[in-house]
């Protein structure tokens, strides 16, 4: 017994403060949420339990139509958006720019908004998309004689899809990057003997060495778009009316601005759900055990 | 295909470079291998003629046309890397047939032809499989058969056996003579292994530093060495050297002093130190040769046909052949001796021989072949 005790101690004393931690912040949150789905809990703050109302509540709302279909699009066409043009960036970035200074150099630029706060990027788009005859892209309309547009209003979804697109495309950019170019360079020249055509060295070199790292960026990209909305929050919040309105935002927007934590929680407990579910199903499909396992070129 | 290099120079850095000033040529049909030690720029060399890399100064010529220009797939070229380089996700079949479907050959041609190119080297049952599920020597055959299926006029193989084990490569040697005789195609080799090159190359260039040092065929580079160089590299064992000076004729050889014929010597007579090479296939066990040596037993590898006898001669080693009936004891004094025709003088300073009949003899034997 006493050696028994002797054995853990030092792994205890270890890895104690990060078991805290990670249950503090990451399984609590999902506990309580879990807890609070189900009480009908508002600016009272008083946990009393309703059973399935908040569910049935959720079923029957009339904005969750919209609500659904806007998160569908926004994950759908943002996700797209990141792994491709990520993609796009990490071949153009390390297979066409060869010079490695000039490939940081374009792989930086795009990191900016990642690593910049959100206000302060979500400021530089508000400029971008102002809708007085100063906005960016208003200016360069005003160069063809075309009136000033209020691209929030009348595209809303549209924004925030490239705006969410453009930063989320660095990740899947440092990701593919790092993959391509440890792709032993033989292979790219016993390609050029052999006559291969750039289209035919992205498909036949390039894809098939970044196949995991695309379902990896793909699973996680879609996670975080599914739960993150601050960009949507600064950017539109949501409007005008629903236009933009995505499930993660409806349920801060229950929560925190109508007050009824019990009605958020339950909209959150069911994207929880919702990311569980296609983790499951992609780690089936895609053989995420193998993809997590190695990051070895085959 | 002829190939010619001409005064070819390529540089990494601004400091120095990593071919030199090169010259090569390459008749149709013939076997060529660079012979050098790693670092040497021999894979630097190929990876020009390729198209990969493009030379910083200097001309490549393939049949007297010019192609510094040419991109790698309009040069008519196989290639077989050091790594191999197969494609990780196709199926054998797939690899082989690729060049094929960049050509845009038709898909039922291209595949008969890719299983020819398999069967060739042997391939024929592992047309389904994975690079991944093959040994080293069958990835290898796959890289070859690769490199031969579009029929270039010209093959490139940058140390293709140097992952494989010794029996291995042995068979590898003969399948690669044997292909390259029945295609007739220009080829070129580099390896760092002597033997290597000896016994595959109608002729071997010898490089060091981006230079070549010495271009004959294998036989000429075994027994007229020009440089010190050379001799140290080509031969296994490789030839023994010993410390002498030479003045006038006279050579100076531990306590012997020993007469040359001066029409024998490339040499202006000053006071020089050299070193004496004989290779130890020249020298017996006894006195019957004009040059005697005594030294301690010091080691003794049997290698079955024969056994390899390490004897020390002050601080210089020197090793030689004895039947594999006699005995060798350890710490033993032997007296060992050669013809004065088999030794090799080089300058020590500047590594150049000394001796003159290589020369004479190698135009001789040019103008005879
Ligand atoms: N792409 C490259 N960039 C910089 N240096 C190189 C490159 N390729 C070769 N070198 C240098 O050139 C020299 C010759 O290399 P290489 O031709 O590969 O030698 P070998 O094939 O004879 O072993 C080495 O010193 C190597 O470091
Ligand atoms: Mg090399």
């Amino acid at each position: 017994m006493g050696s028994v005790l002797k054995r853990w101690k030092l792994p205890a004393v270890m890895l104690g403060p990060f078991i805290i931690l990670i249950s503090l912040f990451y399984f609590l949150p999902v506990v309580l949420i879990a807890i609070l789905a189900f009480t009908s809990m508002d600016s009272a703050m008083r946990w009393d339990f309703n059973g399935l109302a908040n569910f049935q509540k959720l079923v029957t709302d009339p904005n969750i139509g919209v609500v659904v279909k806007n998160t569908i699009i926004y994950v759908g066409f943002t996700l797209l958006f990141n792994v491709f043009f990520g993609l796009a960036l990490g071949i153009l970035t390390t297979y066409f720019i060869q010079k490695e200074s000039v490939g940081l150099f374009f792989r930086t630029i795009w990191m900016l908004p990642r690593i910049s706060p959100p206000v302060v990027y979500t400021l530089l788009l508000l400029w971008f998309f102002d809708p007085s005859e100063y906005g960016v892209l208003n200016s360069l309309r005003a160069l063809f004689n075309m009136p000033p547009d209020k691209w929030l209003t009348t595209h809303p979804m549209t924004a925030v899809i490239l705006a969410n697109g453009l930063i989320g495309a660095s990740f899947g950019m440092i990701i593919f990057s790092s993959a391509i170019k440890s792709i032993p360079k033989d292979l790219f020249y016993a390609a050029s003997v052999d006559g291969a055509s750039q289209w035919s060295v992205i498909k036949d070199i390039i894809i098939p060495a970044v196949r995991w790292p695309l379902m990896f960026v793909t699973l996680w990209q879609f996670l975080s778009l599914l739960t993150s909305y601050e960009y949507i929050l600064l950017l539109t919040n949501g409007g005008p009316l629903f236009e933009s309105e995505v499930l993660a935002l409806y349920s801060y927007h229950k929560a925190f601005q109508n007050f009824e934590f019990g009605y958020g929680s339950a909209i959150s407990l069911v994207l929880v759900l919702i990311a569980l579910i296609f983790s499951a199903l992609m780690w089936k499909w895609f053989g995420m055990k193998k993809m997590m396992g190695s990051s070895r070129i085959e | 295909m002829k190939i010619e290099l001409k005064n070819i120079c390529k540089s990494f850095n601004k400091k120095s470079n990593t071919i030199d000033h090169m010259s090569l040529t390459i008749e149709d049909g013939e076997f060529v291998a660079l012979l050098g030690p790693s670092g040497c720029g021999k894979s630097t060399t190929m990876l020009m003629i390729a198209g990969i890399y493009k030379p910083d100064s200097g001309e490549i010529y393939f049949d007297g046309q010019l192609v510094n220009d040419l991109e790698p797939k309009d040069r008519n070229i196989g290639m077989v890397f050091q790594s191999y380089a197969l494609y990780p996700h196709m199926t054998v079949l797939e690899n082989i047939a690729f060049p094929l479907k960049q050509q845009k050959v038709p898909k039922e041609e291209r595949i008969e032809r890719a299983k020819q190119a398999a069967e060739m080297v042997q391939l024929g049952h592992l047309l389904d499989r994975k690079p991944s599920e093959l040994s080293g020597g069958q990835q290898q055959r796959v890289a070859l058969a690769r490199a031969i299926v579009k029929k270039p006029k010209v093959l490139l193989l940058d140390e293709p056996m140097s992952n494989l084990d010794a029996r291995l490569k042995i068979e590898m040697r003969e399948e690669i003579s044997r292909i390259q005789k029945e295609l007739g195609i220009t080829t070129i080799l580099v390896t760092h292994d002597q033997e290597e090159a000896m016994t595959m190359a109608d002729r071997i260039a010898v490089m060091r530093d981006g230079k070549i040092i010495q271009y004959s065929t294998p036989m000429e580079l075994y027994n007229h060495p020009k440089d010190y160089f050379v001799a140290q590299f080509i031969g296994t064992p490789p030839m023994n050297f010993l410390k002498g000076k030479l003045s006038n004729n006279q050579l100076r050889l531990r306590n012997m002093t020993i007469e040359l014929d001066r029409k024998w010597l490339d040499f202006d007579g000053e006071e020089t130190d050299v070193h004496v090479g004989i290779r130890p296939h020249d020298l017996k066990l006894g006195n019957n040769g004009d040059i005697r040596i005594r030294g301690i037993v010091h080691m003794v590898e049997p290698i079955g046909h024969s056994q390899i006898v390490n004897v020390k001669v002050g601080n210089e080693q020197v090793r030689f052949f004895v039947e594999p009936n006699i005995k060798m004891e350890y710490g033993r004094e032997v007296e060992i001796s050669a013809d004065i025709s088999a030794i090799h003088l080089f300058d020590k300073a500047t590594g150049r021989s000394l001796k003159k009949d290589s020369v004479n003899q190698g135009q001789i034997e040019e103008l005879v072949s």
